[in-house]
């Protein structure tokens, strides 16, 4: 990874993409022949050499003649604008990087972005890379409790945020005797800086050079949380050598090359916008357009429209909103530069595919992955024929299969509904729980990772999601802990007992519904529900919140005091409730 | 002064605001980003239990819960 030296080539431009092929060509030969040293050798890498993902995303970039390329064209709902090139996010990025060393960061310490979708936070992630610490990228709008028990967990040394947020920070402060630095990029003077918190201004100078850490193939470099069934989120660590697989995946699955304008409307607190909206797209050399705005179906459209956007990568329940909106808000808009589209998240239901290929003209392609899994696994592709509905089929080098819910034997057949399982050997596969490593281990039979999820095979090896195979909640793409939720509402005054369960939901997918069992001396009321609803919304975040309060005198239990959270689940989906036996009877 | 509207901005404030959010009744709530759509629901819930409403599902869309000056619009709707 040699020093950077900037300059300017037509090559890289956004003039219109002349041909049509895709760049995966045909899926079946790239199957047969198929090798991850396709990318290390496009990323010009070799095995044992360096490899930092900070540099491939600015530095690179810069140094093969792209320095002046745009790299980010970012705006809010107030319509400021800002342009970043190639060479603004080289230099700011050697900016944040010196700016936290001068802190005391250092190689494997963990950096907290805890930020709205702004400049700082995408150029931030690239200069905490570049030092060798690790990025952990927190969703915005988590609440203090939330977000203290992602701090405490990794151990987070610094904290990058906003104004507006660090007051949740300032409420925890005093349980995190390990954050040293409350980074604030937005200080204004107009209040006084409180304890540890300290002002940082991205833009205030531009930093030629910065000596990049020798990050190597599984240095750590990301720290991503998520929720599971039991216990406190699992922190999902994921090293440098992850490029190899995000690098790939976004040129063959979003088809992305460097004359797109691109869009990624992931929240940066998720994993979807590091790995594709961060990592995929810069090491790719591509522009990419960011706005920093509530959802408006509108303003969406308004956007692609102005800065033709050409592949856009979206999530089920943006598209269902899109669809409510309706087909005539559509035809204000001109949306032809569009030319290609794809989603992750939640299951793509089929309507939305065959609203997407009437509206836009352009059929939406699923994709599927998750948090620990770091890039793309299963998916449709590009000159595949889509099945509305379907999943898609494996990555190819990621080899995907069912396995019988009981014996976790492989399924061959056809319509055997099983859980999917991959053979953990794709570059940007996890390589641990922080600090869980027992977790990390129950994650694995026979050799396969299971990523929790069943689905079903048909005869031409497509992927059609079934459900998950826990109790987690898939909420507009996130998931929800019901046992973070159900002991949240534990911590309220009123609350003697609950269980929270998904419901369905024509936008979300799922949407938290808890049953609560009241204290002696409180009585069920609407403004009783309200409070618990917005208690929970500012202790862990408004995906947390239950849409739903349904109060009960006692919660259905097994005889040895466990809370069938199953039976519930099954009376809101109007399922068969299924063996009863071990019920409680009082 | 209009006492719906007074209202409904102080709660808004109250729930949702933090300290350099200076919201007025045009303020965009749900494009601007100062309420998320899963928050919503629980603006909504506030505005039926506190002027004893229905708020049907299809009325409550964001465009509908942009502005204070909107939602007030929309719940004289039914308590009209």
């Amino acid at each position: 990874m040699p020093a950077a030296s900037p300059s300017r080539s037509p090559s890289w431009n956004n003039e219109a993409r002349g041909s049509s092929v895709s760049n995966i060509g045909s899926f079946d030969e790239r199957v047969r022949t198929f090798d991850w040293s396709i990318a290390e050798r496009e990323l010009e890498y070799t095995a044992g050499s360096g490899i930092n993902i900070g540099w491939y995303c600015a530095d690179r970039i810069c140094a093969k003649g792209g320095a002046q390329k745009l790299a980010l064209l970012w705006e809010n709902a107030q319509g400021e604008e800002k342009r970043f090139t190639y060479d603004d996010v080289r230099v700011y990025s050697n900016a944040v990087g010196a700016f936290l060393r001068r802190l005391g960061v250092e190689r494997g310490d963990r950096v907290c972005l805890f930020m709205d979708k702004v400049p700082e936070l995408y150029i931030g992630a690239v200069g905490v890379l570049k030092i060798g610490a690790i990025a952990q990228p927190l969703f915005s709008a988590f609440g203090d409790e939330s977000l203290h028990v992602r701090l405490e967990n990794a151990g987070t040394s610094v904290i990058v945020t906003q104004r507006k947020h660090a007051s949740k920070v300032r409420k925890i402060l005093d349980r995190l005797p390990q954050l040293r630095h409350v980074v604030i990029v937005d200080h204004d003077g107009a209040r006084a800086l409180k304890e540890r918190e300290v002002a940082f201004r991205m833009e205030a100078e531009r930093v030629e050079t910065l000596d990049l850490c020798p990050t190597t193939a599984e240095s750590p470099s990301l720290l991503h949380y998520t929720s599971g069934t039991t216990g406190m989120p699992k922190g999902v660590q994921h090293v440098h050598y992850s490029l190899v697989s995000q690098y790939l995946t976004a040129k063959w699955v979003l088809d992305l090359t460097e004359k797109d304008i691109y869009w990624c409307t992931a929240d940066p607190g998720w994993v979807t916008k590091t790995s594709y909206g961060i990592i995929a797209p810069w090491s790719l050399g591509v522009t990419q357009v960011v706005l920093d705005a509530g959802f408006s179906a509108e303003a969406w459209y308004r956007l692609i429209e102005k800065y033709r956007v050409t592949v856009w990568y979206s999530a089920p329940t943006a598209i269902r909103s899109l669809m409510k909106a309706g087909d005539e808000l559509v035809k204000q808009f001109d949306l032809s530069s569009l030319r290609h589209l794809i989603s992750v998240g939640e299951p793509l239901n089929a309507e939305a595919v065959v609203w997407s290929e009437r509206v836009f003209g352009l059929a939406f392609h699923d994709s599927y992955w998750q948090t620990e899994t770091g890039s793309i696994v299963i998916s449709n592709y590009p000159g595949l024929p889509i099945k509305a509905g379907s999943m898609g089929k494996p990555f190819p080098g990621v080899t995907a299969g069912l396995l019988d819910v009981q014996t976790f034997e492989p399924i061959t057949a056809p319509g055997v509904v099983g859980v999917i399982a991959l053979r953990p050997d794709w570059p940007a596969m996890m390589r641990g729980y922080w600090q869980n490593e027992a977790t990390y281990q129950a994650k694995f039979k026979n050799g396969w990772y299971m990523p929790g999820d069943r689905a079903r095979l048909d005869r031409e090896g497509y992927f059609w999601f079934v459900g998950r195979d826990d109790d987690v909640i898939n909420t507009a793409g996130h998931l929800v802990s019901p046992f973070e939720v159900e002991s949240a509402l534990l911590e309220h005054p009123a609350v003697a007992e609950s269980a929270v369960v998904s419901k369905p939901d024509p936008i979300n997918m799922e949407v938290v519904k808890a049953f609560v069992a009241l204290k002696p001396g409180f009585s069920p009321s609407d403004e009783l529900e309200l409070d618990i609803m917005n208690f929970i919304r500012k202790k862990l975040s408004p995906l947390a919140m239950p849409q739903a309060i349904e109060y009960v005198a006692s919660l259905p239990k097994t005889r040895s005091g466990k809370i069938m959270r199953r039976l519930l689940h099954a009376k809101e989906w109007g399922e068969d409730l299924g063996d009863t036996s071990t019920i409680e009877n009082d | 002064m209009d006492d719906l509207k007074d209202v409904i901005l102080e709660y808004v404030i109250a729930e949702y605001g933090d300290e350099d959010d200076k919201i007025t009744y045009d303020t965009p709530l749900i494009s601007g980003g100062l309420v998320d759509s899963f928050s919503m629901v629980s603006l909504k819930r506030f505005l039926e239990v506190k002027y004893k409403i229905a708020i049907p599902d299809a009325d409550a869309s964001p465009e509908a819960f942009d502005s204070v000056h909107k939602i007030a619009e929309l719940v004289r709707r039914f308590t009209a």
